[in-house]
């Protein structure tokens, strides 16, 4: 791997922890409950883009899946708290 | 790395994910420094859109060249997330709406649903019928 990509690679993954930590923050923060759901919603993006950027590092494509996998609990989890807060049940 | 890449698909890959974590960055920001929830929830709007498109371009990008064929399937994750962002941010926004409501927020707009409109209304929508 060139140095131009590996330098590229880091410097996305360190901006990526540092938008992580900024919605963290939000996360702990954040006046209402609506606003703490959002920033998780924010954080499993994020992190379900980092991985894909280390698959990229990695140049193996078994960490799509995984990015996969995390898209489809980050949506279930999000929606589940939001209807909860809508609500007071998931089910009803 | 044990076969190098042409520098022109380097140069492609470094771009867009540079791009996608500046795109990411600036959600982050607007997430920290926006005041009411209803303007937080437009900057991860940009994280879900922008930031996921550069990261998935690149990704193919790369891989077609490393495998010398056209792979699609990161395509998968941009589907996901167009179908299922918008249903998490009309949940909130409903959810933050209920909730202002409740805790008796004026600068709400009022509910279009009968069943929280005043007495007056109603009896008049009764004799009506």
């Amino acid at each position: 791997m060139s140095p131009l990509l590996s330098i590229s690679i880091v410097f996305t993954l360190v901006v990526y922890a540092i938008a992580m930590l900024l919605a963290l923050w939000r996360v702990l923060r954040g006046p209402s409950a609506q606003d703490r759901v959002l920033a998780l919603d924010f954080i499993y993006i994020v992190g379900m883009l980092l991985i894909l950027v280390i698959g990229i590092r990695y140049a193996s494509s078994t960490y799509f899946e995984a990015a996969l996998l995390i898209a489809l609990f980050g949506f279930v989890s999000s929606a589940a708290m939001a209807k909860f807060l809508l609500r007071g049940e998931v089910i009803e | 790395m044990e076969s190098e890449l042409p520098f022109w698909t380097e140069l492609a890959v470094a771009s867009l994910l540079v791009l996608s974590a500046l795109f990411c960055l600036s959600a982050a920001l607007g997430l920290v420094r926006l005041k009411t929830f209803f303007q937080r929830m437009h900057p991860p709007a940009l994280a879900s859109t922008g930031s996921s498109w550069c990261v998935t371009l690149a990704s193919i990008i790369y891989f077609s060249e490393l495998n010398g064929e056209l792979h699609l399937h990161v395509w998968l994750i941009i589907i996901l997330l167009s179908i299922t962002v918008p249903v998490t941010a009309m949940l909130l926004g409903r959810a933050a709406l209920f909730r202002g409501r409740q805790a008796g927020n004026h600068t709400l707009p009022p509910a279009l649903h009968p069943k929280s409109m005043p007495p007056e209304f109603e009896k008049e929508d009764t004799k009506r019928s």
